[in-house]
């Protein structure tokens, strides 16, 4: 069954749904990137609550001027207009009173809320059942959707991903440093104001898939996630564009599969496992590869500091110790050191007495900035250097 | 209006209303004053999976229960952004972000499985509330306040509206220096030896308290709303913290009540018939009076910002 839908062979219906939701993944993935990295992820919060009184009054409109009250475009249209009235109301409460940003998009995004609420009710008690349906942009719903539906998410979401190609220069530059662009000579306003344009035709086009609450996720997850890939920011947007889709796609598919399995929520959890994994398993700022190098890191002090006693003829305490420098040939079960122990302790005694040296002396003060008791020092400096400075030891060492 | 009409049908929502908005306003301005206004926004999102939980493993739709597992799920929540934030070194918004989407989802997806449909349970429920539905039916009048008999009949979620407004009352008194040297100054109140980092917990959970038991009687946006619009218009109206907390006090009693009058009677004076969402006209008042606040606030900007001309 699943296999089945993940090769869009559940109909007609499933699959529209399903390319649409990539579409919109990939999308939304590219330009939320932009948004996380300009520290600007919960402005998407805003924008998507601020689209319901849009949805509602747009429905108003439509049914007061004869109209069935419920054509997609329309309802898109009311939504994108209040969600940019949002963003602008957020905007001004950041920038013209003392309110930081987070406050100002909780405020527009409650308040928004709350008023596309009270629209609700009186949608409501205006005629029942037509307004069937409206709710579910709540929390999206796409087993209604029709060819007309799909065309305007599909053709709104390549829209959306060619718009973010043409301005990725610009936004990156903005969203990393916006002092040094507007050094550059760049409009930041003009861009800012481009990004979250970008981010409101993401929310408005994907109202329909996973419903106003959820939206936001992809817009955030997949960039987040794509962050512990790559520091390279055509990377970070190229891979999230990449889990945005798989999520939107896999989503879909897997929601295809039963009745009681809602679209918008499978997506964003299929987003959710593609960042846990992420957060795991990615190679320089995973949580695996974090560990890794902390427990190298500790045996490598571990078996420094048992050569330096084995070297002074100390005793050695310490398990952990111990165990690494059995497990290394270093020294025999009884604790006593082995012959590549000794000449390992050796040459580190040498090392801790040419650094002691070498720190002593404000004339290499740059060198001896790399001191973390770890560092050999021979990688440090030429062997010249290391000569001049093994004069300055006394005579035992050197023999 | 009578009191035998009002006493029954309006009185305890709007006594409730007043409780829910006091109880989030109040530690709603340490947490704007500290930059965790979204706390109140992620918290009451990923009560819902707590909510579905209790519901699957009790069987029941009982209030305790259910508390008990929204409180869990916001505790989890805030772990696990924690949690997020520093093993993948990720911005506070957008771990937040990360984690309440997925937790909602989880809820939705959750309450979608189970079989829920045959009790009042559904995520409609959750987000307005159902303040205009919390009436006294064993009240007469006015008199009957005075009857203990019929104040037995007072809906429940009345007492624990008012208890929990309380305790957060009287955990603001008793930790009022401590917070607010550590809101201002953490680098201080940590050289003074206050748990900085225990206190900042302790708001969180307090704040958790406040917005389970508001998202109960009255729904996830009056809880939003009120955790930021009330403390941002207030604001706006002064600069000193104990202003502050008793101005945010006054928006939110006036939000609770003008928002549960006009969707009441709005509509009617209007010539509609039906009433409106008491839950979003709340919020919407709010909205109001922090754009007034944001318009005419005597401390509106920044002190020392550049006035824009």
């Amino acid at each position: 069954m699943l296999l089945e839908a993940l090769t869009l062979q559940l109909g007609y219906n499933a699959t529209l749904v399903t390319v649409g939701a990539m579409l919109l993944g990939i999308a939304a993935g590219a330009t939320g990137t932009f948004l996380f990295l300009g520290k600007r992820a919960l402005v998407s919060d805003a924008i998507s609550h601020a689209t319901l009184p849009g949805v509602a009054l747009a429905f108003m409109l439509m049914v007061a001027f004869g109209g069935e009250g419920r054509s997609l475009p329309g309802l898109l249209l009311g939504s994108a207009v209040t969600s940019a009235i949002g963003l602008l109301c957020v905007s001004a409460l950041t920038h013209r009173t003392r309110l930081s940003e987070d406050a100002a998009i909780g405020a527009v995004l409650s308040v928004f809320f709350g008023f596309g609420i009270v629209l609700l009710t009186v949608i409501q008690s205006m005629n029942a059942g037509r307004q069937a349906g409206l709710e579910s942009f709540l929390l999206g719903s796409t087993a209604g959707m029709l060819w007309n539906d799909a065309v305007v998410i599909a053709l709104g979401g390549t829209l959306v991903l060619l718009a973010v190609l043409i301005l990725r220069r610009p936004m990156t530059t903005v969203a990393f440093d916006p002092e040094f662009a507007a050094g550059a000579g760049m409009n930041v306003r003009r861009i800012e104001l481009a990004m979250m344009g970008l981010a409101m035709a993401i929310t408005v086009v994907g109202l329909k898939i996973v419903g106003l609450i959820l939206i936001v996720a992809l817009l955030i997850i997949p960039a987040v996630a794509a962050r512990f890939w790559s520091h390279r920011v055509g990377h970070v947007v190229l891979l999230a564009g990449t889990f945005g889709g798989v999520a939107g796609y896999v989503g879909a598919a897997i929601s295809a599969t039963a009745p009681a399995l809602p679209t918008g929520p499978i997506i964003v959890l299929v987003a959710f496992a593609i960042f846990l994994m992420s957060l795991l398993i990615a190679p320089a700022r995973g949580v695996l590869a974090a560990m890794l190098r902390h427990r190298r890191f500790q045996a490598q002090v571990h078996v420094r500091q048992g050569l330096l006693a084995l070297a002074t003829d100390q005793p050695i305490y310490e398990r952990l110790t111990l165990r690494l420098m059995k497990r290394r040939g270093l020294v025999r079960a009884d604790g006593v050191a082995t012959e590549t122990g000794q000449a390992q302790a050796a040459r580190a005694l040498l090392d801790e007495r040419r650094w002691q040296v070498l720190r002593s002396d404000p004339a290499h003060a740059e060198a001896a900035a790399h001191y973390d008791g770890l560092t050999p020092l021979d990688t440090v400096l030429t062997p010249d250097q290391l000569k001049a400075l093994d004069q300055g030891l006394g005579p035992r060492a050197t023999t | 209006m009578t009191g035998a009409e009002f006493v029954p049908l309006s009185l305890p929502p709007l006594v409730i209303g007043i409780c829910a908005a006091i109880a989030c306003a109040v530690p709603g301005n340490f947490l704007l004053l500290r930059k965790q206004a979204l706390i109140g926004d992620a918290i009451s999102h990923v009560v819902l999976p707590g909510i579905v939980l209790a519901f699957l493993v009790t069987g029941t739709l009982s209030a305790w229960p259910m508390m008990i597992g929204a409180g869990i799920a916001a505790l989890v929540a805030v772990g696990l952004i924690e949690a997020v934030r520093r093993l993948g070194r990720i911005e506070p918004g957008a771990a937040m972000g990360v984690v309440f989407t997925a937790m909602f989802a989880g809820g939705v997806l959750l309450l979608e499985q189970s079989d829920t449909s045959s009790v009042h349970l559904d995520v409609e429920h959750a987000l307005y509330g159902n303040l205009e539905s919390l009436i006294w039916l064993d009240a007469t009048g006015w008199s009957s306040l005075f009857d203990l008999e019929a104040l037995a009949g007072m809906p429940p979620e009345l007492w624990r509206m008012a208890i929990t407004t309380l305790v957060v009352l009287v955990m603001c008194v008793l930790f009022w220096r401590p917070l607010k040297l550590s809101t201002f100054d953490e680098g201080f109140a940590q050289t003074i030896g206050l748990p900085v980092n225990l206190i900042g917990l302790g708001l969180v959970v307090t704040a958790a308290i406040a917005a389970v038991a508001a998202f109960d009687a009255v729904g996830s946006i009056i809880v939003i709303a009120m955790f930021i619009c009330p403390p941002a218009a207030a604001r706006m109206m002064t600069n000193s913290l104990e202003a502050q907390v008793l101005w945010s006090v006054v928006f939110a009693t006036v939000s609770a009540v003008l928002g549960y009058v006009l969707a009441g009677y709005g509509p009617l004076w209007l010539g509609f018939e039906n009433a409106v969402s008491a839950a979003g006209m709340i919020a919407t008042v709010s909205g109001g009076i922090l754009a007034l606040a944001a318009a005419f606030g005597p401390c509106r900007t920044r002190s020392g910002a550049p006035v824009e001309v």
